[in-house]
C-alpha cells in the first residue's frame, strides 16, 4: 500500500479532520491507487525546468491606496455562529 | 415556440420590441422550473420572489427605452457565486445557511447589465467531483436520460439550461466544471483564460485554476453573457487589465485561413467511447468542408495532465477549505467546548466524502517532507503543459478534442472509484493547468441519444477564436437545436 492508515490519520489530524474508522480503511486504498497514478509523474525529466503556480503571473497589482467602503461590523458578524459584544465568540483558547 | 425555449438573443428581440414582458418571461421560466425541477432537480434555491421584481424593473426600463444588453433575461448561476441576501451553499453542509454580505463581481454585472437571477443551481460539493453525485444535499439528473449524471462539477447549470429552466447560466470550471457537463447536457459551455473574468466572490476552490464562465444553449448566447462577465477588477488580483473585445462580433460567418489543430495523444486515448470517437471526426470533416486546414499537432506531456492536476488542486483545496472553522461563518458544532474539538467535528461533520479525500491528499502532497516530490513536481510538469500549448499554437489557431471520453454515465456507476472518476477529465484539466480557454459545443448523439460534446481550446485571451470556429460549426448543423425529451 502506497499509503499506510497511520499516515492517513497523521494527515487528517494536520487537516483538522477526525476519521471515523472505516472510512480510515477506505481512504488508505483509495489515496494509495491515487498517489500510485501521481507517481507517473516521476517518469518526466524536469531537470532544469521553472515550476507554474500562476498560469498567467501578474507581478505587482497595484491599486491606489485610498480608502474605500467595507463590510460594516455587523454585515461582518451576520453569519457568524457565536457572537458577542461587536466579536465572533470561539470555545475558550488559553486556559 | 414556448418562452421557456427561446435562446438569450431571442427574447431580447423580443422584449426589445415589446413582443413579450420581463414578467411573462419570468413567470414562464418559474413554472417551468415547478413543472421539471422535481424530476432534474437542478435547483438548491430558486429566487421566485427577487426574480419577479427584477422582472417588473426589466419592463420598465425596456419602456423607457434604455434596456442593457441583458435586461430582462432570467438566468442562474451555480451555487458557489456569492449572491447579497440569496443563500450560496456551495452544494455543501459548512455552507448550508451562508447568505453572503456582498454580491460577486459577476453578480454585480450581470445585475448592472439588466439580468433577472432566478436562483442557485446545483453542484458537486465545492466543486468537486464530475457527476455532481457529491452535491452534499441531493444529486442532479441528466435531462436527456434522468438515470444519468449530468456531469460535474456545474452539472446543475448544464441541466437547468438543458431543460429550459433558465435562458443561461453561470458555471465555474477548475478541471473541466464547466465543459463536461455542457456536453453531457447538450449545451455550449466556455471556461474563459485564467484571469479574464473576476473571481471576487467565487467560492475558492483551487485558486491557480478556478474560472468562472457562461453555459448556454447556442453560441451566440454565450457570446452575450461574456460580454456581460469579462474585465479586469481590482477587487481580484488575478483578473488581467487586457482590453475586453466584443464577442458577438466574431460570430461571422467563414473558417477561410483557419487552422485546426489535432492532437495526436488525445486520438489515442485510452478509454475514449468509439461514438465520440467518431463524433469527433465527423466534427473535423465539417470543419474541413467549411474551409478550415486541419492538421495533427502533438502535446507530448497530455497523458501526465491527470497526475499533476490531482496534485495541484488537491493541495491549493486544502490550502483553500482550510478557513471552514466553524468560527466565523458557515457550519459549527456547537456542542464541543475545546476549540481544537470544535475544529476536528466541525470540519469532520461538515465536509462530504469527496471533499475530505482532497483536503486528506492535498495536505499530504504539501507536508513535510513531500512537499517537492509532489508539489514541486507537479508544478514542473504543469510548466511542460502550458509550454506544450505555446509549441502547438505555432501551427494551428485553435485545437480540438473530445470533452469527455465517453457519454454522460448512470448514476452511481463510479461513485465508488474515484481514480475512474479522475480519469474522465483527461480531455479538460490541461486548459485549466496552461491557464487557456476552451469551449464545449454539440457534436452529435450517442445511438442511446446522448448528447456528444467537441471541445475547441485556443491560446490566451482568444476566446474570439473559439467563438468564431464554435459559431460556424453551429451554422453547418443542428445538434444544438435538438432538446431533451422532458
Amino acid at each position: 500500500m502506497k499509503i499506510t492508515k497511520e499516515e492517513i490519520l497523521h494527515v487528517a489530524a494536520l487537516a483538522r479532520l477526525e476519521l471515523e474508522e472505516a472510512a480510515i480503511e477506505t481512504f488508505a486504498g483509495q489515496i494509495g491507487d491515487i498517489l500510485a497514478y501521481v507517481d507517473t509523474l516521476n517518469g518526466v525529466d524536469t531537470s532544469g525546468v521553472a515550476p507554474t503556480s500562476h498560469a498567467i503571473s501578474l507581478t505587482n497589482a497595484f491599486r491606489a491606496d485610498v480608502l474605500t467602503p467595507h463590510l460594516e461590523n455587523a454585515a461582518a458578524l451576520a453569519n457568524a455562529p457565536a457572537k458577542e459584544d461587536g466579536s465572533f465568540l470561539v470555545p475558550k483558547v488559553i486556559t | 415556440m414556448e418562452l421557456h425555449e427561446l435562446t438569450i438573443h431571442q427574447a431580447r428581440e423580443r422584449l426589445k420590441r415589446r413582443e413579450i414582458t420581463a414578467v411573462a418571461l419570468t413567470e414562464a421560466l418559474l413554472a417551468r422550473i415547478a413543472e421539471i425541477d422535481p424530476r432534474v432537480r437542478a435547483f438548491i434555491t430558486v429566487a421566485a420572489d427577487s426574480a419577479l421584481a427584477e422582472a417588473r424593473t426589466a419592463d420598465q426600463t425596456l419602456a423607457d427605452g434604455s434596456p442593457g444588453p441583458l435586461t430582462g433575461i432570467p438566468l442562474a448561476v451555480k451555487d458557489l457565486i456569492c449572491t447579497r441576501g440569496l443563500r450560496t451553499t456551495c452544494a455543501s453542509r459548512v455552507l448550508e445557511n451562508f447568505v453572503p454580505p456582498y454580491d460577486a463581481e459577476v453578480i454585480r454585472r450581470l445585475k448592472a447589465a439588466g439580468a433577472i437571477l432566478l436562483g442557485k443551481l446545483n453542484m458537486d460539493e465545492f466543486a468537486m467531483g464530475s457527476s455532481n453525485e457529491n452535491s452534499g444535499f441531493f444529486p442532479t439528473h441528466n435531462p436527456w436520460d434522468l438515470s444519468r449524471i449530468p456531469g460535474g462539477s456545474s452539472g446543475g447549470s448544464a441541466a437547468a439550461v438543458a431543460a429550459g429552466m433558465c435562458l443561461g447560466a453561470l458555471g465555474s470550471d477548475t478541471g473541466g466544471s464547466i465543459r463536461q457537463p455542457a456536453a453531457h447536457c447538450g449545451v455550449v459551455g466556455l471556461k474563459p483564460t485564467y484571469g479574464r473574468v473576476s473571481r471576487y466572490g467565487l467560492v475558492a476552490f483551487a485558486s491557480s485554476l478556478d474560472q468562472i464562465g457562461p453555459l448556454a444553449k447556442d453560441v451566440s448566447d454565450a457570446a452575450l453573457l461574456l460580454n456581460a462577465i469579462a474585465g479586469h477588477d481590482p477587487q481580484d488580483s488575478t483578473a488581467v487589465p487586457e482590453a475586453v473585445p466584443d464577442y458577438t462580433t466574431f460570430l461571422q460567418k467563414g473558417l477561410r485561413g483557419v487552422t485546426v489543430g489535432i492532437p495526436r495523444e488525445y486520438q489515442a486515448a485510452a478509454g475514449l467511447d468509439p461514438e465520440v470517437a467518431a463524433a469527433v471526426e465527423k466534427a473535423v470533416a465539417v470543419l474541413r468542408d467549411l474551409g478550415a486546414e486541419c492538421v495533427e499537432v502533438s502535446l507530448p506531456h497530455a497523458a501526465y495532465a491527470v497526475a499533476a492536476y490531482y496534485v495541484i488542486a488537491p493541495s491549493e483545496a486544502s490550502s483553500n477549505l482550510a478557513r471552514y472553522d466553524g468560527v466565523k461563518y458557515g457550519f459549527r458544532d456547537t456542542s464541543k467546548t475545546d476549540l481544537m474539538e470544535m475544529y476536528r467535528s466541525t470540519r469532520s461533520r461538515g465536509f462530504g466524502r469527496e471533499v475530505q479525500r482532497r483536503i486528506i491528499i492535498g495536505t499530504y502532497c504539501l507536508s513535510a517532507g513531500y512537499y517537492d516530490a509532489y508539489y514541486g513536481k507537479a508544478s514542473q510538469v504543469r510548466t511542460l503543459i502550458r509550454k506544450d500549448f505555446e509549441a502547438a499554437f505555432e501551427s494551428c489557431d485553435v485545437l480540438i478534442s473530445p470533452v469527455a471520453p465517453t457519454p454522460a454515465f448512470k448514476i452511481g456507476e463510479k461513485v465508488d472509484d474515484p481514480l475512474t472518476m479522475y480519469l474522465s477529465d483527461m480531455f479538460t484539466l490541461s486548459a485549466n493547468l496552461a491557464g487557456i480557454p476552451g469551449m464545449s459545443i454539440p457534436c452529435g448523439f450517442s445511438e442511446a441519444g446522448l448528447p456528444i460534446g467537441l471541445q475547441l481550446l485556443g491560446p490566451h485571451f482568444n476566446e474570439g477564436r473559439l467563438f468564431r470556429v464554435a459559431y460556424n460549426f453551429e451554422q453547418a448543423t443542428d445538434h444544438h437545436r435538438r432538446r431533451p425529451p422532458l
